[in-house]
């Protein structure tokens, strides 16, 4: 689906990310395969250290912390904020929304549109959607967009397919109303037949967690995870990720009547270096036009990893210039979504750490 | 371009004798991470980019069937 909107721009993207790091060889014993073998793959997949949060700390603390840190440096005005969109996977409750306990946390004002979002590697760019339609109602000007993830804690820390790369975070991006008569061109798919590639069997209502639900037991590649943790089919997503997303974009810059050349950079969901090299190699883009080094500094964070490849690979460059920029994410779900936007002159782009 | 392949195989698995092997899934000299870092040293040695969508095991499972999409991907024989 082709989705098109003019006239909003993104002001400021903040990433907040644990100070917990973790390093790939201080885990690496808790794999069943040899320390060469982990090491050789260490190499290709960009595993090296990613951000986890501690034992506690949750989506909500994430966020409150990143919003008062723009509160106290005089980057938002609380009174201003119109709506509050929180979009994540790992909610503090089921009951209630994440982004009402955010809006309790931070004594927002009640006049205000407040909803959470379930949605994760396409989640930045699902969220932007959503913001972009909110600003099309005449009393809200201002949408304070939040992606906050901390699936971590969901990983089997045994299971090499998953571990090495998920890391927790949140991301704060403001977005507004524009007049400078610029398009916003967007475009979504999904793909709902794919909605076990990846998953967390147990914990929800269909299968609550248990004693037997948090049993190990061991893959056919030697990877141990129980039903509450995180499966990824991880052949599956690949090829799913190559097939979708190269044509994807070609039709999205289609429609934007842009050539591929005229894009300054690709921020894309960063679930692997060796899933994005692919990805410029099939869309025919530089690597350096794709930054791929978010999963081996920080780890992936699900939504949170476009806002933080833009802090990290652009930060003070977005305050003073403007690039044209397509983002795209995918994953979960399965799920798969880009746009194509001016993004600069920004007030604020920068990476914090929570303490 | 045989001998090349079986060089890299036993790099990334020195264990296994992949000559004396004729599907290397099945009888799992490969698992799939094995197969990214066999694309990634190909892709080095003979400066191409194998196309993502051919990254299958069965595309794999031989030297055979690496020289087949070696040269689909535009390796010259």
């Amino acid at each position: 689906m082709n989705l098109k909107f003019h006239n909003k721009k993104i002001s400021g993207i903040l990433a907040v990310l644990p100070e917990k790091e973790v390093r790939f060889e201080d885990e690496i014993d808790n794999y069943n395969f040899s320390k060469s073998q982990s090491m050789k793959l260490k190499l290709v997949m960009g595993y090296n250290k990613r951000r986890i949060v501690t034992e506690g700390t949750t989506c909500s603390d994430l966020c409150v912390y990143g919003m008062n840190y723009l509160f106290e440096e005089n980057l938002l005005n609380k009174d201003d904020i119109d709506a509050l969109i929180l979009v994540t996977q790992s909610p503090d409750h089921f009951m209630p929304a994440t982004s009402h306990i955010i809006h309790g946390k931070l004594g927002l004002k009640q006049d205000m549109y407040c909803v959470d979002i379930t949605q994760g590697c396409s989640g930045y760019i699902i969220g932007l959607n959503q913001a972009f339609m909110l600003l099309e109602q005449d009393e809200i000007n201002k949408v304070v967009l939040l992606n906050a993830d901390v699936l971590s804690t969901k990983v089997s820390k045994r299971d090499r397919n998953s571990n090495p790369i998920v890391g927790d975070g949140a991301s704060i991006t403001i977005v507004e109303n524009d007049n400078s008569g610029r398009a916003i061109y967007g475009m979504v798919k999904v793909d709902g037949k794919g909605a076990d590639a990846l998953i967390i069997p147990a914990g929800g209502f269909r299968t609550p967690s248990t004693l037997e639900t948090a049993k190990q037991t061991v893959d056919e590649a030697g990877n141990y995870r129980a039903l509450d943790h995180l499966k990824m089919k991880g052949d599956d997503v690949f090829n799913f990720v190559q097939r979708e997303v190269p044509p994807m974009i070609e039709g999205l810059l289609l429609n934007a009547g842009l050539d591929k050349e005229a894009i300054d950079y690709f921020m894309f969901h960063q679930p692997n270096r060796f899933m994005l090299r692919k990805l410029a190699d099939k869309i025919g883009v530089p690597h350096e036009k794709i930054p791929n080094n978010i999963v081996e500094n920080f780890g992936n964070a699900s939504g949170v990893s476009i806002p933080t490849a833009i802090t990290f690979n652009l930060g003070n460059k977005l305050l003073k210039n403007s690039f044209l920029v397509c983002m795209a994410g995918f994953g979960t779900g399965l799920n798969w979504a880009s746009l194509v936007m001016q993004l600069g002159k920004l007030q604020f782009c920068e990476l914090i750490n929570y303490k | 371009m045989k001998e090349e392949i079986l060089q890299i195989l036993s790099e990334i698995r020195p264990e296994f004798d992949f000559s004396e092997s004729s599907d290397f899934i099945s009888e799992g000299l490969l698992d799939s991470f094995d197969i990214l870092q066999l694309v990634t040293a190909l892709d080095e040695l003979y400066n191409v980019s194998i196309d993502g969508m051919d990254i299958l095991p069965e595309n794999f499972k031989s030297t055979e069937a690496i020289t087949t999409i070696l040269i689909k991907n535009g390796v010259l024989q």
